[in-house]
């Protein structure tokens, strides 16, 4: 009887790396990826900057799934776990059973919930199709808005601008980039006034109108920002749509242990932006992270564990890392922001854009935010290692001869 | 093994530089340095580097 397989739901980052990860480990038995899209594993920030602009192709983006020893089954989609009988239900009502299952089912992007969600022009920006739907649409010479002015709608807003597309951007906190803080999210919003985009902020959304297409946002405030293409981008939730009525429990994502074990079955593993799992850094609060770094860590350390009797399982703890591209600046994180209870400016190049900022929670520095400055995020980066206080940080910083700009204590808040 | 870095795809994201800093470094100038022949002590190390690189710059060749 041949052994039951390894299944990777999933074929994306995640899922790729832990498949890697098992096979390095010597894993020689059979591994399943199923993927609901028709592509092999490819890397997503160039969705929204340069695939978005034209400067790299698909091609690019390509992780090297194919050389990799596993079946892959893309296209498929599944629609239920039976986690008694250790066996995964395909849409088409096939079941593979499974030894070991990954969740890597990643997350999607929230649709627009009001009036005028079914028009054309109304987009999403999720997969490599999106982008290059979006692209085609660029290539019209449209005008472009963006809901939402986090990491998609921001970053979508400067590839259009490279564009020389018309670009507005509504969101209805105060600032963009709210989860960096009110120091870089007043930085990102001036730097994007700088390069032209409408910024429209503090305001939500009332109605998307068109007839049949989108031609225009009407906003809380009562005013209309007319548009040919409509970006949603309000965030992403969980793909846990294949669990419910599982019995594994969910929320937020799948819940794991610190070993990206699920919970409640520790044959069943989760990777990526699926997974919830209690952080050191947020005094064990279960966290779930939408980067590109998590899904290669965590894909990583799931793919080691899912080898692993659960005593032996390693806990998935590096530092979240996280970064952002916009008009040719890199915003870098390392550490947490969010759940931090206030953020510092500690570096800032006088008339410039690099800086850096430091978060605190509950006295310790929990993250580093960068801006064009990577060498410096890497002495910061062993700070929040360390679980220095902002005290010490600042301290050690005096002796820096490397610090951008003037002292911290002349800049700080 | 030897450690290959295509500089034309290198962004200095510094991520190579946090998991194997024997061998990577970013200088004051944000950009990459690094050892090219390196031990098979390191190996665990740099194939990790190598997962890491937003970029997949960073090659190894034996």
């Amino acid at each position: 009887m041949t052994p039951r397989p390894i299944v990777i739901v999933g074929a994306s980052l995640a899922g790729m790396r832990a498949a890697k990860a098992m096979r390095a480990a010597g894993e020689e038995g059979p591994i399943v990826v199923v993927g609901d899209e028709a592509h092999l594993p490819y890397t997503r920030p160039p969705l929204s900057k340069g695939l978005l602009e034209g400067s790299e192709t698909p091609e690019s983006t390509d992780l090297g799934g194919a050389d990799l020893d596993v079946e892959w089954r893309l296209g498929e989609r599944v629609d239920q776990v039976d986690s008694i009988g250790h066996e995964v239900v395909l849409a088409d009502g096939e079941r593979v059973p499974y030894r070991r299952l990954l969740v890597a089912t990643g997350s999607r992007p929230r649709h627009w919930p009001g009036p005028g969600a079914d028009l054309e022009g109304l987009v999403t920006l999720r997969t490599l199709d999106d982008a290059l739907a979006l692209r085609e649409r660029f290539d019209q010479g449209p005008r472009v808005a963006a809901i939402g002015a986090g990491f998609i709608g921001c970053e979508v807003a400067a590839t259009a601008r490279a564009l020389g597309l018309d670009v507005t951007v509504i969101d209805i906190a105060d600032r963009p980039m709210t989860a960096f803080g009110p120091d870089i999210g007043a930085w990102v919003a001036s730097l994007h006034r700088s390069h032209g985009v409408d910024l429209r902020l503090g305001t939500g959304v009332s109605a998307v109108e068109g007839d049949g297409r989108v031609e225009a946002i009407v906003l809380d405030d009562g005013s209309r920002v007319e548009t040919d293409v409509a970006v949603v981008a309000l965030g992403a939730v969980p793909e846990t749509g294949l669990l419910e009525g599982s019995g594994l429990a969910l929320g937020p994502g799948l819940r794991c242990d610190a070993t990206l074990t699920s919970v409640s079955d520790p044959d069943v593993l989760a990777a990526g932006d699926v997974a919830s799992w209690p952080h050191p850094l947020a005094d064990g609060d279960q966290l779930r992270v939408e980067h590109w770094a998590n899904a290669v860590e965590g894909g990583r350390v799931a793919g080691r564990n899912m080898l692993l009797e659960p005593e032996k399982r390693r806990p998935h703890d590096a530092l979240p890392s996280m970064w952002s591209d916009q008009y040719g600046l890199r915003i870098q994180v390392a550490g947490l922001p969010s759940g931090s209870d206030s953020s510092h400016v500690l570096e800032v190049e006088p008339d410039g854009d690099r800086r850096v900022v430091a978060c605190s929670r509950s006295g310790r520095v929990s993250a580093a935010i960068a801006v064009a400055a990577p060498r410096r995020l890497g002495w910061y980066r062993q700070h929040v290692e360390r679980g220095s206080s902002l005290h010490e940080v600042r301290a050690a910083l005096e002796e820096q001869d490397e610090a951008i700009g003037p002292p911290a204590q002349a800049v700080s808040a | 093994m030897k450690v290959l870095v295509d500089m034309n795809l290198c962004q200095s994201h510094g991520e190579c530089a946090v998991v194997a800093p024997e061998v990577f470094e970013l200088g004051d100038d944000d950009v990459l340095r690094w050892e090219e022949d390196v031990g098979e002590e390191l190996r665990e190390k740099v194939e990790e580097a190598v997962e890491r690189c937003p970029m997949m710059a960073i090659r190894i060749e034996d």
